[in-house]
């Protein structure tokens, strides 16, 4: 496995968007390389013959029926925890990016 | 910016050769969401609605909330998968498509990855001139849409220069069907057309489907062209460019041939083509680069813990498969040979996107000839004038009644524009309108004899030229007469009577 | 003993009795409690949020129902604690983390919800490591809870609030979420009965996502009777869960009242029964067995080989799947948000409110997820990880051939000083060791008191895990064993527990310090 570098956590940290000190990367990346160490065992025994689990208990096909419910919530309830609204929509500040 | 530099089209085509791959996204028209059981804005019944009143806990992400699938989406998309001649996954799973965006809700998108609903199709696309291609179909996935964002301060609502965006969320967890080509090669010039044909093969359809509203002016369908050249005789392909935000037909051609001009003028200066994102500008007709492919495009696919997998049962896949409409083009073919159009009518009525109409005009009783008449001739007009749809203007029903009433002498030619005119502007049936308006033809020839010996009476030198033989003369009093009835008279039966008139007047 | 005090120490088993007989109304029921929380709940710090006002209400209402003649469930009118990881309409939730910081919900968990209808009166909630990460409620960004056994111990994590909260007899019933340990934990370190039950068993709606397939609510409570009655309230399907199991359950409190070992065999997973355990947790939970194979059941020893590497599964899965669950923390909802000096863009001020509202503990998790998911690196370790829980559900398989529940101790320590562990995160993820693979197979378990460590004189606890499904098995054990030990100590171990009103003044002290 390859070491964790400061660049690396920088990049996760910008992926999971926190802005992360110098400090705290530095830190993370010492911890990082720790615990990877100590979970890197799994891939001893992870071979190729042993399906995946992802669900602890296998189910399939649950389906909702296509029916509007009162789960709905009204405007005043959808925003009531908005740190900024505008009318009945939420408010963001300016966009770096582009149109996804 | 840059002046962007465009080879020419036909010496694009001499030196390269375009290869073409299209997304199309089509938003399902069922009563909820995808994973959401709030009213879904792709319905038809509640389009339009009012900023964040669509939305349950799930839509907006809220702590603690949980997806659960639409059972009817799954049944839509499985039907559309079919319609589209691929295999039905025996088992399909959701994945989370990990980034931050402030109109993504949970800031990771419910999709499909490794085991979409739909793979390996095919679907029979024809062009203008009646020559067909098949796409190849990779794969088709469900999805859910995102929010909508919309940006103050700055330029005309873009982007670049806001001050802030609002948000409105009603839009997010609408069912998409994500539709995946494969690479489509052998195009050649035609892959502008192509890619055209395409995305309205797929509106056709999904509309054939009963599974969408599939306007694209409304974004019930959107498209992204995946354009790349490779020189002619070469093996590799070229780096490709994802176009986006294409959405009307007349784009799609446009976008595919621009990038066609735009990155040959690049090769053949041995530039290099960039991978990435543009973005098209109806108003310019033109792309802008996006976001380079990079790192940020790590989407951290995992498979969706909250959702269990589907497993469409056979017995219900062969149900569907049965219930399908005929495709597209076959239907086409079919209908064409029914009518017995001339290409040039066919032409017609498929570039206007009005075969169903027509279809359901002529199944409500019109003649082929009248229905392919009004449509494409006064409704399309008055479509342009309106700038909106056809379509939209007046049912099948009202227009076959329409037909039926002037073949019945009913209405002239004249007074059923009249007729059609109070149908768009939403007054009834046409029956209602002649009604209301007394609009029905003259038919009585003593009221029109009466007319007729008044006007010969009153204009005797045109009397004296009919009675010359200089029969066109009558005209004049033929005018006056449809005049003096408002228009509601038959003017061939005018005619005839003022030739008789004449002849009798002594 | 004064009335309010009596009241305080009933099981809710038998506060629901004198209720259901009107000997005792739920408004003075209630009130006890509230006035327990007001004493001593400055020491230990049980509670985020006590909403007085609220639960007399609800206890109101259920006296006038009953009083009216309407029909009520078994455990209306009893007071309970909910966890902060549940959101509640009306009461804040936070998830014991700063980014959520006074966000009312504008709707209820769906246990949440069942409790509500069954008349249980909601007193508050409770606190537990910041987004339910850790084993000592010491990640809490409100501050740590303290073990009523000892205020400078830890009470277990991450739902130490719960567990105090029912140690401290501040309330009878609390629920609880259990992701890789964080009901069965506590209840080891607190000496209470907490249980995980079958993943799917109750619904996850409105539980605040840690890891999506490893997270269960559940039972925290003083007796195994009463976590049974706790249990058939908020168990059953739930259409807003697609992982809720849509079987119906039997009755978990007729499980304990008719609890018998006989016959029972249960197995020794002998990965778990180590020295790698404290000296004193091993002896009690070898009395324990004695205890119940006297009693007609057969101990077996059985083998897990794999077991030993669900830890490191465990904390790959966990926070990947943390990492995408908590991506919705980003300030355009709810929550805080944090707008860098000067403005920024969208992505800017994300970045820093995630930076300013996550702990430590957190932003390491989020992190490590981000990692494990990544380009090139999901087979490796999120793939892989998947493929070791194949193997534990396997090791699962073959033991449950043999035998009907398994034993092991539920933690390898009791109780240890706050602080202790804090700076070492993988000395802190080794606390799960004995619990963590029932989350990676789905399957229940549960942890109740076994004794007192004769080394410190802290509470041990014994846990039984069933089969995916079987939950009852562990309320036939847990009732048997409860009953047999109960009468070997001459009453409840929580008995033993110290009076908190002495430490109180301490604890104020300090705090004014």
């Amino acid at each position: 496995m390859p070491e964790i570098s400061a660049e690396q956590v920088a990049h996760l940290a910008n992926l999971a968007r926190i802005a992360l000190t110098e400090e705290e990367i530095a830190h993370l990346t010492t911890e990082l390389g720790q615990i990877m160490q100590a979970v890197e065992q799994v891939n001893q025994v992870a071979t190729p013959d042993v399906p995946p689990t992802s669900h602890p208990i296998p189910m399939q096909n649950v389906f909702r029926a296509d029916v509007v419910t009162d789960d709905v919530l009204s405007p005043e309830q959808a925003l009531s925890g908005a740190p900024e609204r505008d009318g009945d929509r939420f408010v963001v500040s300016a966009i770096l990016g582009e149109e996804q | 910016m840059a002046r962007v530099e465009l080879m020419d089209y036909e010496q694009a085509l001499e030196l390269f050769e375009p290869v073409i791959g299209l997304e199309v996204h089509v938003e399902l028209n069922t009563e909820t969401k995808m994973f959401s059981p709030a009213p879904n804005p792709a319905n038809e019944k509640y389009h339009g609605a009012a900023p964040n009143t669509l939305v349950s806990p799930v839509c907006l992400g809220l702590p603690g909330s949980l997806p659960v699938v639409n059972g009817e989406a799954v049944e839509k998309s499985i039907s559309l998968g079919l319609a589209l001649g691929c295999s039905i996954a025996e088992s399909s799973r959701f994945a989370r498509k990990n980034y931050f965006y402030p109109d993504l809700a949970k800031n990771y998108q419910i999709s499909q990855y490794d085991e979409p609903i739909a793979f390996d199709g095919e679907v029979e696309v024809e062009l203008a001139d009646g020559r067909t291609f098949q796409v190849p179909i990779e794969r088709a996935h469900m999805e859910e849409d995102a929010g909508k964002l919309t940006h103050v301060g700055g330029a005309t609502g873009r982007i670049q220069g806001a001050e802030y965006s609002l948000v409105d969320y009603n839009r997010a967890g609408v069912p998409l069907v994500e539709i995946v080509t494969r690479p489509i090669f052998g195009a050649e010039g035609d892959a502008p057309e192509l890619a055209k044909a395409y995305v309205s093969t797929i509106r056709d359809i999904a509309i054939s489907l009963g599974i969408s509203e599939a306007r694209m002016e409304r974004g019930n369908l959107r498209c992204d062209a995946n354009v790349s050249l490779r020189p002619r005789g070469a093996e590799k392909l070229g780096t490709r460019t994802e176009t986006k935000n294409v959405n009307s037909f007349r784009s799609i051609e446009r976008a595919v041939r621009y990038e066609i001009q735009r990155q040959a003028a690049i090769l053949a200066k041995g530039g290099a083509i960039t991978q990435e994102t543009r973005h098209w500008h109806e108003d310019t007709g033109t792309t802008s680069p996006g976001r380079p492919k990079s790192d940020a495009d790590d989407y951290r696919y995992f498979p969706e813990p909250d959702l269990v997998p589907v497993v469409p049962s056979p017995e219900r896949v062969a149900e569907l498969r049965a219930a399908l409409p005929e495709p597209p083009a076959a239907r086409r073919r079919r209908l064409k040979a029914e009518w017995s159009f001339t290409d040039l009518e066919f032409q017609d009525v498929v570039n206007g996107g009005l075969l169903n109409e027509v279809a359901a005009t002529i199944a409500a009783g019109a003649s082929p000839a009248a229905a392919r008449k009004w449509w494409t001739g006064e409704l399309t007009r008055l479509a342009n004038a309106s700038e909106t749809d056809a379509a939209s203007l007046a049912s099948p029903e009202h227009v076959a009644e329409l037909a039926a009433l002037v073949e019945a002498g009913t209405l002239t030619d004249r007074l059923a524009r009249q007729v059609l005119e109070g149908v768009v502007a939403g007054e009834g049936s046409p029956q209602q309108i002649v009604d209301a308006r007394g609009l029905a033809v003259v038919s009585d020839d003593g009221a029109l004899i009466a007319a007729i010996d008044e006007a010969l009476a009153a204009q005797p030198d045109v009397l004296a030229k009919i009675r010359d033989g200089k029969v066109q003369a009558a005209g004049a009093v033929i005018g006056a007469v449809m005049k003096a009835m408002q228009g509601k008279a038959d003017a061939a039966r005018v005619r005839e009577l003022v030739l008789e008139r004449a002849a009798a007047a002594e | 003993m004064s009335h309010s005090d009596e009241l305080i120490r009933l099981s809710a088993a038998e506060l629901a009795g004198r209720l259901g007989r009107g000997e005792v109304s739920s408004v003075e029921a209630t009130q006890a409690h509230l006035d327990r929380i007001a004493a001593v709940d400055g020491a230990v710090h049980a509670f985020l949020h006590v909403n007085a006002e609220g639960a007399l209400r609800a206890a109101a209402e259920v006296d006038r129902a009953r009083a009216a003649g309407e029909s009520l469930g078994e455990l209306a009118g009893v007071p309970i604690a909910i966890k902060d990881v549940l959101v509640t309409e009306g009461m804040p939730s936070t998830s014991g983390s700063k980014i959520l910081e006074g966000w009312i919900p504008p709707y209820d968990a769906t246990p949440v919800r069942k409790v509500r209808e069954a008349g249980l009166v909601p007193l508050g909630k409770t606190n537990m490591d910041e987004f339910a990460m850790g084993s000592s409620t010491e990640h809490s960004a409100y501050g740590p809870t303290h073990n009523p056994w000892d205020l400078d111990r830890i009470p277990g994590g991450s739902g130490g609030g719960s567990a105090a909260s029912v140690a401290a007899f501040e309330a009878p019933l609390a629920l609880g979420s259990d992701t890789g340990g964080s009901i069965r934990q506590p209840a080891h370190v607190t000496g209470t009965v907490g249980v995980k039950p079958t993943y799917g068993a109750v619904s996850r709606y409105g539980s605040i996502a840690l890891a999506s397939s490893l997270d269960q609510i559940g039972p925290v409570t003083r007796t195994v009777l009463d976590a049974a009655l706790l249990q058939d309230v908020i168990a059953g399907h739930d259409p807003h869960d697609s992982t809720s199991i849509a079987e119906p359950w039997p009755s978990m409190a007729e499980a304990v009242r008719r609890a018998d070992v006989q016959g029972l065999r249960i197995g020794v997973v002998k990965e778990l029964d180590t020295d790698g355990f404290q000296t004193g947790v091993r002896q009690r939970f070898h009395e324990s067995l004695e205890l119940l194979e006297r009693n007609g059941a057969e101990i077996v020893e059985v083998e897990a080989p794999n077991f030993e590497h669900a830890i490191a599964a465990y904390y790959l899965i966990l926070p990947a799947e943390a990492s995408s669950n908590l991506a919705k923390f980003d300030s355009v909802r709810f929550g805080l948000r944090v707008t860098p000096q000067g403005g920024g863009t969208v992505e800017q001020v994300m970045a820093a409110s995630r930076e300013a509202g996550f702990g430590p503990e957190v932003k390491r998790r989020i992190i490590l997820g981000t990692y494990a998911l990544s380009a090139g690196y999901y087979d490796a370790y999120y793939g892989s990880a998947q493929k070791v829980r194949t193997l534990v559900q396997r090791d699962f398989d073959q033991a449950f051939a043999k035998v009907d529940v398994l034993a092991t101790p539920t933690a390898p320590t009791t109780a240890f000083k706050l602080g202790e562990k804090l700076d070492d995160p993988l000395a802190m993820y080794l606390n799960d060791i004995a619990t963590i693979p029932a989350n990676l197979a789905g399957v229940p378990g549960i942890s109740l008191p076994a004794g007192l460590a004769p080394e410190d004189g802290l509470p041990v606890g014994i846990q039984f895990l069933a089969p995916a499904r079987q939950d009852a098995r562990l309320y036939n054990v847990g009732g048997a064993l409860e009953r047999l030990l109960e009468a070997e100590w001459g009453g409840p171990l929580l008995a033993k527990a110290p009076d908190l009103s002495t430490h109180e003044l301490t604890a104020t002290e300090e705090g004014a310090l």
